[in-house]
């Protein structure tokens, strides 16, 4: 879908992050949703390796 | 003084939500210093600094809450604070609790949303790039506020939006209006045929608020990021979002913005420009006028400059440099001499205390040829701020940069930065102080007021010494933003503030209050 | 590619929606009971030994002691729990499951339910009421008392009951209790009444005396919660053949021992995952705080383990009342279970979901990717013996339960040589 194609159609807007920014699109009647976001794995990098070692299962 | 720390693991809050907790539990009676943040290295290494690091905080992750308190244990307790962290949280929280459910991942949410087209990025940024990537896998547009993305992941990402044909805007992109929705920090504007691409947020916000105020409107108005016109990433976002405005049928005329870009891309920029069935403007703040005309583009003296021409060149009517004032020059040669009258022979100095980094550019742009202004965003490297003569001399800072926002809020959201600027860098030696007021979504509730107050403290302290300062501003907002235009003005006005319509022309009004200053005294 | 953990997760699920759990009997602990014997005592959660036992657990073991007619006083009973006469075996080692400290002893009686369509069995203890009761810790001469009438009139009533009656069909009891509002945990209204009304005219056709009748029939009735020690071996069984699943990551059991919460994984065999239970930070009663708490205790969150309980509460609004909300919460508890699970039931729909079925098979890899952690629904004990419930609330298990089985179960793949280098 191109940038031009976005011109032709509704917004619809997943936020990531700043919570404010979500009200914001809420109050103005935009669809969009709010991630509850955590870094993947609570960020923590063993955790994020077995992940990547368990995805590559022969 | 007790010092204890309190953790919370698996515990999420937003940055600035803790940002704001933490004002409010520092001003608990007995608590003489605090500390709340998610277990980031970042956040540790600064309690560590501040020696309000305990021994568990070894263990805390990025998931991880941790709050560090200094008090007075006759005044109040550990538990005390835990309490009102709980109650303010809950209070926000309070709003929540009968809402819509919040998926735990984008995946999750892109299925909860069909066809969700955009995705609005501002983790964490070392987390950020891998969401983004994930986005545009997905074929969704990004705008990326977040910072801190390496130059390697910007490019790497633009690549790939540009071969999906997907936009990708930021990183550190503050500013955008798609489809007549404002993304981030965006002013409330009216729909129309001007399209802006902009690689600077306050510049963009500026642009399209004086598009607005001249009774025109925004067709598309995108973002780029402030590096994307530097030579390594080579105006990818630019270059695309300005073929997309040319394809676009509501947009009839084009605005480009951004600092002076690498010789590379402006190149690659002029070539689209000189083809373009459709009238170019581009303001390359401070930029060289002649490669932009050579272009077959409309160069520009200023951000409202830009505004105007555009406005100008889509009504058919003539293009000419706006360099002067609003108000007849009688009248500003009237203000000017009421004010300058009320300084002392020792107020010299500059003081402009600015939340907006593009504002600020061009404000140091405009005065350049006549003053000496010291910055945290210098023009040149022997005008950074450390280098000034034990603090004497003209300043002018942008206070929403990377040093004054540790910890902190931005402070479009929080305007208790340039309230502690208010006081430590306005002195006896002071003649004016300028400041931009930036409305819109995003920002605070009542920036104007803020200043306001700011102000009537600063004439109260002055007074004490029996001086008066000037005080000049520019409102970038509308009247459909919630802070209301009017209302902001009339705000700044009653505290004897000298409201200007544009940046540009607070900063002219400034550099003659300073001409007048030192051709009198 | 085949992928050998999605092919074992399909097949744990399919044994786990497979699952007949029925009613067939009730029997006594120890001729019923695997490896049951006068010697051995049993408990809720992962293994433990006395001295680290809190509480309520050691009110239950003390009381059983005394019931057994192993002691006669508290103190000689603590004596005799100390001395290594008795061994101590988590209910889950032997078939079985236990409400809050689950403590199961050689006389007591026990609901029988079988799994029909792969023939394991699962056993509980009935369930005393509210008050002080043994689950609780309590342990004065009134609760022994009525362990006595529950082993001296109730059993024998409900054992001749069922004789009669035929097996009970507990999955479609269950799917149409949490249609009337609820889970079957924390919410067992409308599961025991539906019980009641399906045993009572065969409760009048055994053979005892009218009076023991009425007694067995108020004393259901005047305990809602009648169900939940029915709806625990029922998850029990229905999940307990899913744990010989080699190579799937999922959750077959979650338990706690008032100490330490466990996790059991499918392909990672009869192994524990155990971290310190948590102390829940619910809705306490007038007059009691987190300061009084128990950390959390039971088997009874084999009911979530399986999908009910907690992970259906958008089905039974009137919970929130219980444990702080709104029916807006609910909903969202139970849609956030779906990120970390597998399939929806077949048996169990959710009306307020659209009838979703409800969110079934925990899989460890999406609770450590997403961070989400799975709810539980529970009461809160007092953490003084025989004190009673002092709230309810909502509690996750540890991450570190979640952290350890990927652990081990990478280690385990690394070890078979599965994973590419």
């Amino acid at each position: 879908m191109s940038v031009n194609d976005l011109f032709k159609q509704d917004l619809k807007v997943v936020n990531l992050g700043l919570k404010s920014f979500y009200s914001d699109l809420k109050s103005q009647g935009v669809r969009t949703v709010q991630v509850n976001w955590k870094p993947k794995a609570g960020g923590k990098k063993k955790m994020l390796d077995l992940l990547s070692k368990i995805n590559k299962v022969k | 003084m007790t010092l204890q720390t309190s953790i919370k693991r698996n515990a999420y809050y937003d940055s600035v939500t803790l940002m704001l907790l933490s004002r409010e539990l520092q001003k608990l009676e007995g608590v003489e210093d605090l500390l709340v943040g998610m277990g980031t290295d970042l956040n540790l290494d600064l309690a560590r600094n501040l020696g309000m690091a305990s021994g568990e905080f070894d263990t805390l992750t990025a998931n991880d809450l941790f709050i560090a308190a200094k008090f007075d244990d006759k005044k109040i307790s550990m538990q005390a604070i835990e309490d009102a962290f709980k109650v303010y949280i809950s209070r926000s929280a309070e709003s929540e609790s009968d809402e819509d459910y919040q998926p735990p991942s984008l995946q999750a949410a892109i299925q909860a949303l069909p066809g969700a087209n955009m995705v609005l990025v501002s983790v964490p940024g070392q987390n950020a790039a891998a969401e983004v990537e994930d986005a545009l896998d997905a074929g969704l547009h990004v705008m990326l506020f977040s910072d801190n993305v390496s130059v390697e992941d910007e490019l790497r990402l633009k690549q790939k939006a540009v071969e999906k044909g997907l936009l990708m805007m930021g990183p550190d992109c503050g500013t955008a209006i798609i489809n007549g929705v404002p993304l981030c920090f965006a002013n409330a504007v009216r729909r129309g045929k001007i399209g802006v691409v902009g690689a600077s947020g306050t510049g963009t916000q500026e642009v399209t608020v004086q598009v607005h105020k001249l009774g025109e409107g925004l067709s598309q108005v995108i973002g780029t990021g402030g590096r994307d016109l530097k030579d390594q990433i080579g105006g990818l976002m630019m270059i695309q979002s300005f073929e997309a405005l040319i394809a676009d049928p509501g947009t009839e005329v084009i605005i480009l913005i951004s600092k002076p870009p690498a010789p590379s891309v402006a190149e690659k920029i002029y070539r689209i420009a000189q083809t373009s069935p459709k009238p170019v403007v581009i303001d390359f703040i401070g930029g060289d006028r002649s490669a932009i005309e050579a272009a077959g583009a409309i160069a520009c003296v200023s951000l409202e400059d830009a505004a105007q021409k555009a406005v100008n060149v889509l009504r058919g009517q003539p293009v000419t440099d706006f360099a002067g004032f609003s108000l007849p020059d009688e009248q500003i040669d009237l203000m000017v001499e009421n004010v300058v009258a009320k300084l002392k022979p020792d107020q010299t100095e500059l003081r402009a205390l600015f939340t907006g980094g593009t504002l600020a550019d061009e404000a140091m742009k405009l005065l350049a040829d006549h003053y000496d202004i010291y910055s945290n965003i210098p023009l040149s490297p022997e005008m950074a701020i450390e280098n000034l003569p034990e603090g004497r001399g003209h300043i002018c800072l942008d206070l929403g940069e990377d040093e004054f926002t540790r910890g902190r809020p931005h402070p479009m959201i929080d305007p208790q930065t340039r309230t502690e600027f208010f006081k430590s860098h306005v002195d006896g030696q002071t003649a004016v102080i300028l400041v931009d007021v930036v409305l819109g979504f995003g920002s605070h509730k009542d920036p104007a007021g803020a200043v306001a107050d700011s102000v009537r403290e600063i004439r109260e302290r002055l007074s004490g010494q029996g001086k008066d300062v000037v005080v000049i501003a520019s409102v970038c907002g509308t009247d459909l933003d919630s802070q209301d235009l009017n209302k902001s003005v009339a705000t700044l006005e009653a505290a004897g503030i000298l409201v200007m319509p544009s940046n540009a022309q607070a900063v002219r009004l400034t550099d003659r209050v300073l001409q007048r200053k030192m051709k009198g005294a | 590619m085949i992928d050998i953990i999605e092919n074992a997760n399909k097949e744990a699920l399919e044994i786990i929606q497979n699952g007949q759990p029925t009613l067939i009997g009730l029997g006594i602990a120890e001729d019923v009971i695997p490896g049951m014997s006068k010697d051995l005592f049993l408990h809720a959660g992962p293994p433990i030994t006395w001295e680290k036992m809190s509480g309520p657990v050691r009110g239950g073991v003390m009381g059983g002691l005394m019931y057994e007619g192993l002691a006669s006083t508290p103190e000689e009973a603590a004596e005799y729990a100390a001395s290594g006469k008795i061994r101590f075996d988590p209910c889950h080692h032997h078939d079985a499951v236990g409400p809050m400290a689950g403590i199961v002893t050689a006389r007591m009686p026990v609901w029988i339910v079988e799994n029909k369509a792969y023939g394991n069995r699962a056993y509980c203890t009935l369930n005393e009421g509210l008050g002080k009761v043994l689950r609780m810790g309590a342990y004065g001469p009134e609760v022994i008392k009525h362990l006595q009438w529950m082993e001296n009139v109730l059993y024998p009533v409900l054992k001749e009951t069922i004789e009669i009656h035929g097996p009970i069909d507990l999955k479609t009891m269950i799917a149409q209790a949490v249609q009337m509002g609820d889970e079957v945990h924390n919410r067992n209204k409308a599961a025991t009444s539906l019980l009641i009304r399906e045993i009572a005219p065969s409760i009048l056709k055994t053979s005892f005396s009218n009076e023991d009748k009425i007694a067995v029939l108020e004393f259901l009735n005047s305990n809602d919660h009648t169900f939940l020690n029915l709806s625990m071996p029922a998850a029990k069984a229905t999940l307990e053949p899913a744990g010989k699943v080699k190579h799937s990551t999922i959750v077959y059991t979650m338990a706690r021992n008032g100490t330490e919460f466990g996790i059991r994984v499918a392909g990672l065999g009869e192994r524990w995952f155990t971290a310190p239970a948590e102390i829940i930070d619910g809705l306490y009663f007038p007059g009691f705080s987190m300061e009084d708490a128990n950390p959390d205790v039971g088997d009874s969150c084999i009911t979530e383990t399986l999908g009910i309980g907690g992970f259906s509460m958008a089905t039974a609004p009137a919970i929130v009342q219980f444990v702080g909300g709104t029916p807006k919460d609910a909903v969202r508890y139970t849609t956030s279970m779906y990120e970390i699970t597998t399939e929806e039931s077949r048996a169990y729909k959710l009306p307020p979901m659209n009838f979703r079925g409800a969110p079934t098979g925990i899989d460890i890899r999406k609770v450590i990717e997403t961070q989400v952690l799975p709810v539980i629904n529970t009461g809160i004990a007092h953490k003084v013996a025989g004190v009673g419930q002092v709230g309810a609330g909502v509690v996750h298990p540890p991450m570190a339960c979640f952290e350890q089985a990927l652990e081990a179960f990478v280690n385990l793949l690394e070890d078979e040589g599965l994973l590419e280098e």
